[in-house]
């Protein structure tokens, strides 16, 4: 439009050398404390996410470990009751929201923009505000937790024991109020992640040649989407009627307590899938690079990722088997639950063909995903069991339960993450973490995981109720108790190894160079870790796999600028280049905004006022947010 | 790793518009999320209802003056909204301006009306279910108006600064009047729950 061809500097005709330093000098962060708040560089903000949520799982499994040592023999006095109920309320909290969603969503906002050949994910500034209120809000429970006033009605937090009448104080309060904090912040990545998927993807990368990875974190996306509005809706509408007294849960005034259970589980079921297709796509993204030959069957992987993302929007229900619904409804909620098997049996197929076929490699992350097919094939075994209203009936609220879902969120989501973490690492930080270590910290993992959970089965069935502080003596559930909880700290023991290991081999592992597992997706194609603008020239890509290992050569696009941030735009189905869109700069204002918007929220646990006050500063630090400052980057 | 250039994009435009903009996108993705927003509460609404001896609970249906007049109000701006998001789409400065101070004045004066909806209720939030969800509907449709309200007032005074006359600009007027459709169809299902179900 108005470019002069004479004017801007351009990246053709530069030398490589000459390129990076000027493309470093556009898009590096600025130095020191006031750099780091204002960066929005996607590796960074991930990476601090991802180490946040680490240490969420750190803090939540020292809760764990409180609660089996508590639990270890019977009327044991090492934790009141008050405290168990908060603890255990804090366990599952803390997971769930603090560490298995966000943890996921970090690694998109990693991977993504590297895997489709951006140098920077979509809206870079909500990405920086998306932590800042996920950090917040997590500080927000803890605190909580530390001043003794950490909720203690349980993760899902059911009515009317968490209504105004059972649950006075603010302890349910902290509780909703945080899901706001971790929704709102998980909703942002999602957006982002859809923008880049759909519109920066590298030229060529048309639909069909997507990674597996990259289509799961879309799939993940809209299912946050989708979901989120459900818990955000049921947790405003909880903190009404504890603050202002509407009676959307009392049921004495018309209300309801199952509309609770509804709405949480409407998200609460698609939040399985959320912590569970990042993991598939971590799997099939891994897999290949360990057996040395592709992906089998990237098409039934791809419509089994979406199918599961739809069924999963049908299922809710069956966690609400034993509150006396409809007998029809319940028939139609176990068939698909049921139903939801066979996309999950596919992926495992295509996984064992892919293994079967090929000439595995066992290091580290293949382990770790070997443990991860054993282990959530488990899982899903017990998952159909509880699928059957019957059987539901009888260990519902046992241990059975708490054994089912550890299998499929450590088995399904957590092995594949470490996998993933010691996949990516070397991309991430430059360098290698450790085989030996490694090694160590899967077998304990694996051996510790399945001593600690498989006995749980057996406790369910005997019929010992999760969440009890303590039982009696004269009940048969000590020894494997004990049993039980002397594992865990097997389990604990790898943890703490694999910790170890990160953090040795973040300070002086051996350098991984740019693609030390020979893979084929763009990520490897940039050194180790990327530089702040990822990749040199845009890439162009001609088939499903941009670039092969052994080949020196990488097929690239030239004609953006080099004195502004700026990234291509392409259609949605073929990625053909539409137009040179520019990236946000760094900018203090999001945090600023986070800053505000916490103020509101916290604030309005306490007066409904905060709303009406509290959204002026927030209106402001938007403001200063999208104002434009005359900026290379605001031209057209 | 060695580039081979195969590619040269340095002709193309440096911002794109609809479905060539991210922002065009994020905007379609937050009304997504917006219109899942007000799906639930429908759905909570009917739900609540059904379990319901008789609707409305303990309460008049809602008086129909204000509500309607805001219906009309809002029905109407779309045609002003249409017309700024074509100028914006010429890159008609002046006319975009005069549009946008237009919008404004349609942003403003539903919430006039709005302030008399609350009363036409006839029933307090606290009262019983009833009351909890429709004030509730009525109170996030208010915020809706009014988050794109502030959006309206903070574009139309970029317009009129020295950063207006910009395709990006432009493009941010086309979204904001994508979004404030959606204000406006997002109303109607609405208002049929609030002022018409319970007259059924
Ligand atoms: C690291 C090893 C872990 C151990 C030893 C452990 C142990 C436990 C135990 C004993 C309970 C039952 C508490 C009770 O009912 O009284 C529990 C509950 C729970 N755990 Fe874990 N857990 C671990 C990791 C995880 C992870 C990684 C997640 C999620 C990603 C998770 C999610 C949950 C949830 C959602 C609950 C339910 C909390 C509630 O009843 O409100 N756990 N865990």
């Amino acid at each position: 439009m108005q470019e002069e061809q004479s004017g801007p500097p351009m990246d053709t005709d530069l030398d490589d050398r000459e390129l990076e330093s000027r493309l470093a000098k556009t898009w590096s962060t600025r130095p020191g404390f006031w750099g780091k708040i204002a960066c929005v560089d996607h590796k960074v903000v991930a990476r601090r996410y991802i180490f946040t949520a680490f240490v969420f799982l750190m803090l939540g499994g020292l809760l764990s470990l409180a609660m089996r040592l508590q639990l270890s023999q019977p009327e044991a006095r090492f934790i009141s009751p008050d405290r168990y109920n908060q603890i255990f309320t804090m366990h599952g909290t803390n997971m769930m929201f603090l560490f298995a969603v966000p943890v996921m969503e970090a690694m998109a906002a990693y991977l993504v923009p590297l895997m489709v050949g951006t140098r920077n994910i979509a809206f870079p500034r909500l990405n920086a505000f998306s932590y800042w209120i996920f950090l917040i809000g997590g500080l927000l429970l803890w605190l909580a937790f530390a001043l003794d006033a950490a909720p203690d009605v349980g993760w899902f937090a059911y009515v009317p024991l968490s209504g105004p009448q059972y649950s006075p104080g603010k302890r349910t309060d902290l509780w909703a109020q945080m899901i706001t904090f971790t929704e709102l912040s998980a909703l942002a990545v999602a957006v982002e992640v859809v923008v880049t998927v759909f519109k920066q993807r590298a030229p060529g990368m048309s639909l069909d040649r997507i990674p597996v990875l990259v289509w799961a974190m879309l799939v993940m996306s809209f299912l946050v989407i989708l979901a989120m509005p459900a818990i955000m809706f049921g947790s405003s509408t909880l903190i009404l009627d504890r603050l202002v007294g509407t009676q959307f849960y009392n049921p004495a005034e018309g209300g309801d307590a199952l509309l609770w259970q509804h709405l949480f589980w409407f998200f609460g079921h698609p939040e399985v899938y959320i912590v569970f297709l990042p993991a598939v796509g971590m799997v099939s993204t891994i897999l290949p690079a360990f057996v040395g030959r592709p992906l089998y069957g990237y098409m039934l992987l791809v419509m089994a990722l979406i199918t599961t993302g739809i069924l999963s929007f049908g299922l809710w229900v069956h966690h609400m088997f034993t509150v006396g619904l409809p007998r029809l409804g319940e028939s139609f909620f176990t068939a698909s639950s049921m139903a939801i098997a066979v996309p999950a049996g596919i992926q495992i197929f295509c996984w064992l063909a892919t293994l079967w076929a090929g000439k595995p490699v066992y290091k580290t992350p293949l382990l770790f995903i070997l443990g991860f097919i054993f282990t959530f094939v488990m899982g899903g075994m017990t998952g159909v069991m509880v699928a059957s209203v019957p059987f539901d009936t009888q260990v519902h609220d046992t241990y059975f339960v708490v054994a089912h879902f550890h299998y499929v969120l450590i088995g399904g989501a957590v092995f594949p993450l470490i996998a993933a973490i010691y996949y990516w690492f070397p991309k991430m930080t430059g360098r290698m973490m450790s085989e030996r270590l490694g090694r160590w910290s899967f077998w304990l993992i694996f051996i510790g995981f399945h001593l600690t959970f498989f006995p749980m089965h057996i406790l369910g069935l005997w019929g010992m109720p999760r969440r009890v502080y303590t039982y009696q003596p004269e009940l048969p559930w000590a020894s494997l108790n004990l049993f039980v909880s002397l594992s865990s700290l097997i389990l604990a023991s790898g943890f703490l190894i694999f910790f170890i290991d990160a953090i040795k081999s973040w300070r002086s592992g051996p350098p991984a160079g740019a693609n030390p597992w020979n893979a084929s997706t763009l990520e490897w194609a940039t050194s180790s870790p990327p530089p702040p603008y990822n990749f040199r020239r845009i890439p162009v890509v001609s088939a499903r796999d941009p670039f092969s290992p052994g080949n020196d050569e990488l097929t690239v696009a030239t004609g953006l600028r080099t004195d502004r941030r700026e990234v291509l735009v392409t259609t949605i189905v073929e990625a053909l280049p539409e137009a040179r869109e520019s990236s946000a700069t760094d900018s203090v204002w999001p945090f600023w905004a986070a800053i505000a918007t916490s103020i509101m929220l916290i604030w309005s646990i306490f007066s409904p006022w905060a709303v009406v006050w509290g959204s002026i500063p927030i209106a402001v630090a938007l403001i200063g947010w999208f104002w434009p400052k005359g900026e290379a980057e605001d031209e057209s | 790793m060695k580039d081979l250039v195969v590619l040269d994009v340095s002709k193309l435009p440096l911002h794109g518009t609809g479905m060539a903009s991210p922002t065009w996108w994020a905007t379609c993705t937050f009304m997504l999320i917006e219109g899942m927003g007000f799906g639930l509460a429908i759905a909570v609404y009917f739900y609540l209802m059904s379990l319901a001896p008789q609707w409305p609970i303990g309460a008049p249906p809602p008086d129909l003056f204000a509500g309607a007049c805001l219906t009309v109000l809002l029905v109407a701006s779309i045609i002003p909204n249409i017309l700024v998001s074509r100028w914006a789409r010429r890159r008609e400065l002046k006319k975009v301006k005069i549009g946008l101070l237009i919008m404004s004045f349609f942003g403003i004066v539903p919430l006039v009306f709005r302030i008399f909806e609350f009363p036409a209720l006839n029933v307090s939030w606290d009262d019983n279910a009833y009351g909890s969800i429709v004030w509730t509907i009525l109170g996030l449709h208010t915020t809706h108006i009014l988050t794109d309200l502030v959006d309206t007032l903070v574009l139309t005074a970029l317009m009129f600064s020295r950063h207006g006359d910009n395709t990006r600009r432009y493009g941010d007027v086309e979204d904001n009047c994508l979004y404030w459709n959606f204000v406006v169809i997002a109303w109607l299902p609405l208002y049929g729950c609030l002022y018409w179900v319970p007259r059924l």
